[in-house]
């Protein structure tokens, strides 16, 4: 963290008004963000304040954007003080930030800094003429061309002492300058000839539509199989021959797409989870240990999303893409696997409760996505167990435990995968259950 | 090496027009209606099947992250959120991307959004970046004129993209601070859950996704999952930009297929190592937060996320810093430190306290005044301040210097007895000064 204090009271104006233009750009920013939410605006609106006030942010600045967004004053000093591109202080005409972070390090920014030094003394002070001021800042961003700088909105990069000391040169007496690169690079490339990118035919256009290829190829095969499988679907509910609506999508209108059908009671529907509808539909005797055991034939997901009944369409979302399980993970993303996992189960959870009204009652909430646990009508012998001393459970959650029946530490070591997302949702509290592991507490208190 | 032919970013280096006319010839907007009506359900897969990783840094799968995202809306609008504020020292190959390829990164939006049900995408681009600002404007512009975004637009779906920029807060680049940040406040990173897919920008399902993950998707949802995935290796499919700085002959960004080796990235692409190979002391390959490497391991050693974390680092964003023989190590990782230490945002106090104390240690090991049980000490800090904040930021700040004590101990301990031979005045602090 950097110290960052506003400049002396002596350095301050008086007042600050935007221009009549910047005003209307401002109001411009504003739009860009949703109603009431015109907060969003405050780091352009102090970045314009900054500019029009000839590189730094005074007090007044902040408090005026601070009244025009309508936010306490408190707020915009705080984003003022900690985003470090807003100089609280005076800087020079040209304002110097010489990136010295391990790359430009490496690659002479030392050398850029001890000129600077000793052309214009420690950074943070304006030149006797006005024109300078400079600092060392984190990494620009621009590594490749290293060691650079950026001088007020502009970036000049590999740069030598030389050649830093030339552009001030320029920018002082007010000489024309060159931006970018000042050993004649374009841009990122590597110096000199470019060994890559050269082929033509990336730039004539003569590629444009050549990958639509594969799309008619696979387009015929699999058009077949849709075809055949809704009509399997179709018959399931309707014996009656109809016309098959798979295998168009490209005569659809583009709101015919699958969260539009998901939204209108349809499943998204995949060529091979149709497939398995059907399977586990007709063919009782193959696969008869996959299936749930209790399940009527005409009650796979699918069917009953087909039939039109919402809820079931929501279950037959989820079966179809199986948001149940978390897919395989290559282990070195930066999340781990428990927190994918906790993403996926959170994830899934919110998305059922999305389909309820927003007054349903906790009950109803905690039923969509699980299974009550039992209850005991009362506490065994009249003597309930301490279920606060589990980490995590409190007076007022003992409480609601025991509305719900709950009242010894082996009924919470016994919960199944379903209860604790009930409960969790129940006593609106997603995944807390688990992070706490109250289950692994209640096993060990149970003994 | 990667042909042309699959390469994404075919004007990464600005040698041709940034412009809409000159992208569609490149093949950017391409039959983009194409894919809308594929549907959402089949984009999800197709990337999926890419088997694309986040290109920030954490390589996270992308199409699984879009997957995480409500199918239904509850009345919440949703939304797409680009990182673009590329920060991490090392790293500048968004800025490339927003400056010479804008349209492949609005497109990637379209798409993203549209997989995802958002209407809304705001671009969130680093302050300092006010080129590359003005350059994603100006295409963004374009796009709206050419009716290719918008309320109306031709593809069907109501569309609007926002470019909107931070003011110099590398913590911005953590997905909740950047949620934060967008919402007009400081920088500081959310607890998780809420995850951002049910709870981010504005209280909305938000997805958060870095500028060359969603600029791909274009191209890999055109050419399919398949070929994407049919470059590079298992579980580190296709291309990646490369940034290749330090001590090489021709520093440079490319386009690399992920997996090529560090030898052959320099040699083909950086004019090879400034002072030849025996002139390597290390490297740093995934920006600075990852631990280096030293020259033995790194020097065949595959550039992906796999490979690179079983030598202890990662590839995070595959900004690959060189350094040869001439370094000052320890100064170096000094030097990151005091990174971390500038830019801890503050909020916990393992970082905020943590960074600053492991600097002022590091400064003193670069010139030796230190003793030996110190460096165990602050081997252990770093243990203490890893996973302790809420988020990686102070993870990234341990590591480096983790990396430093496993591979350079004698270095630091050469300094500290050159430096009790030749006793200088000052009285020796210790670490808890």
């Amino acid at each position: 963290m950097a110290n960052r204090r506003l400049a002396p009271a002596a350095e301050q104006p008086e007042s600050f008004a935007f221009t009549p233009e910047n005003a209307e750009w401002a109001q411009g920013q504003i739009a860009k963000y949703p109603e009431g939410r015109q907060a969003s605006a405050v780091i352009p609106l102090l970045w314009k304040a900054q500019e029009q006030n000839g590189g730094w942010l005074p007090r007044a600045a902040i408090e005026a954007v601070a009244d025009q967004l309508g936010m306490p004053h408190i707020r915009v000093l705080e984003v003022a003080t900690f985003y470090t591109m807003f100089a609280l202080e005076p800087v020079g005409r040209y304002w110097i930030q010489v990136c010295g972070t391990v790359p430009c390090d490496s690659c002479g920014a030392r050398e850029l800094k001890a000129m600077l030094q000793e052309r214009l003394g420690p950074p943070g002070h304006v030149s006797p003429d006005g024109n300078f001021s400079w600092l060392e800042v984190e990494c620009l961003g621009a590594c490749c061309n290293a060691p650079m700088a950026q001088i007020n909105h502009d970036y000049y990069e590999d740069l030598t002492p030389e050649s830093l000391g030339r552009l001030m040169d320029d920018l002082a007496a007010g000489r024309p300058v060159k931006t970018g690169s000042q050993t004649g690079r374009h841009s990122s490339e590597p110096e000199g000839a470019v060994a890559t990118l050269q082929d033509p035919s990336l730039f004539d256009g003569s590629r444009i539509g050549a990958w639509r290829k594969r799309f008619e190829e696979t387009r015929t095969e699999e058009g077949a199989q849709d075809e055949a499988a809704a009509s399997e679907r179709q018959a399931a509910v309707n014996p009656k021959p109809a016309r098959p609506d798979a295998g168009r999508t490209v005569e659809r209108p583009v709101a015919d797409a699958p969260a539009q059908r998901a939204a209108a009671g349809e499943a998204p529907v995949k060529p091979e989870d149709q497939a398995a509808a059907a399977e586990r539909g007709h063919s009782t005797a193959k696969h008869g240990e996959a299936r749930p055991t209790d399940a009527p034939v005409l009650d796979t997901p699918a069917e009953r999303a087909v039939a039109g009944e919402p809820a079931a369409a929501e279950a037959g979302a989820q079966s179809a893409l199986r948001r149940d399980e978390v897919p395989p993970q290559p282990e070195a993303s930066g999340a781990s696997e428990g927190e994918v996992a906790a993403e996926a189960e959170e994830s899934r959870i919110a998305e059922k409760l999305a389909g309820l009204p927003r007054d349903a009652t906790p009950e109803q909430r905690a039923d969509a996505v699980g299974t009550r646990p039992a209850a005991l009508p009362a506490a065994r012998a009249g003597a309930p167990d301490a279920l606060t001393r589990i980490k995590g459970i409190g007076p007022g959650n003992e409480r609601r435990l025991h509305d719900l029946g709950i009242y010894h530490f082996d009924q919470i070591a016994a919960w199944t995968r379903d209860e604790i997302a009930w409960v969790g949702t129940y006593l609106a509290f997603p995944g807390r259950i688990d992070r706490e592991d109250w289950v692994g507490q209640a096993r060990a208190l149970s003994r | 090496m990667l042909s042309d032919q699959d390469r994404i970013f075919t004007n990464l280096y600005g040698l041709h027009s940034p412009g809409l006319e000159a992208a569609r010839k490149r093949g950017a907007w391409d039959g983009t209606k194409f894919l809308l009506e594929m549907g959402r359900d089949w984009i999800i897969e197709e990337m999926k099947t890419s088997g694309l990783r986040g290109r920030g840094g954490a390589g996270f799968p992308t199409g699984l992250k879009w997957s995480f995202m409500p199918k239904k809306s509850d009345g919440r609008p949703h939304y797409l959120v680009v990182n673009a504020d590329e920060s991490e020292p090392g790293t500048c190959k968004d800025r490339e991307i927003m400056r010479h390829d804008p349209h492949l990164l609005i497109e990637g939006c379209m798409l993203a959004s549209f997989a995802m049900d958002a209407h809304a995408c705001y671009v969130y681009i680093r302050g300092e970046y006010v080129a590359e600002k003005h350059a994603l404007q100006k295409a963004v512009d374009e796009a709206y004129e050419a009716r290719l975004v918008g309320q109306d637009n031709v593809h069907g779906y109501p569309f609007d993209i926002y470019v909107h920029h931070g003011a110099g807060a590398y913590i911005c680049g953590e997905e909740t601070a950047l949620i934060e940040s967008l919402e007009g406040k400081k920088g500081m990173p959310r607890l998780k859950p809420p995850f951002p897919a049910n709870m981010g920008l504005y209280g909305c399902p938000t997805t958060v996704n870095n500028v060359e993950s969603i600029a791909v998707a274009g191209t890999i949802l055109r050419r399919g999952g398949a070929w994407f995935a049919g470059i590079g290796g298992k579980n580190n499919t296709g291309t990646k930009l490369f940034c290749v700085s330090g001590h090489v002959n021709k520093p440079c960004n490319v386009e690399e297929e992920l997996g090529i080796t560090f030898r052959e990235l320099i040699d083909k692409h950086c004019g090879g190592m400034r002072g030849g190979w025996d002139n390597l002391l290390c490297s740093i390959p995934g920006g600075s937060s990852v631990p280096l490497v030293p020259a033995e391991q790194i020097i065949d050693a595959k550039m992906d996320f796999d490979t690179l974390r079983n030598l202890g680092s990662g590839l995070g964003t595959a900004a690959v810093i060189v350094l040869d023989r001439s370094t000052d190590i320890v100064q170096a990782i000094a030097r990151i430190a005091y990174f971390y230490k500038h830019e801890s945002c503050g909020q916990c106090t393992p970082c905020r306290e943590g960074t600053g104390w492991m600097w002022r240690v590091m400064l003193r090991m670069a010139e030796g005044r230190a003793q030996k049980r110190e460096i165990d000490m602050l081997f252990d800090v770093t243990k203490q301040i890893e996973g302790h904040t809420i988020c990686a930021l102070g993870d990234a700040a341990a590591w480096p210097i983790q990396g430093l004590i496993r591979h350079y101990r004698p270095e630091i301990e050469k300094r500290i007895d050159r430096y009790s031979a030749n006793p200088h005045p000052d009285p020796v602090p210790m670490a808890a000064e």
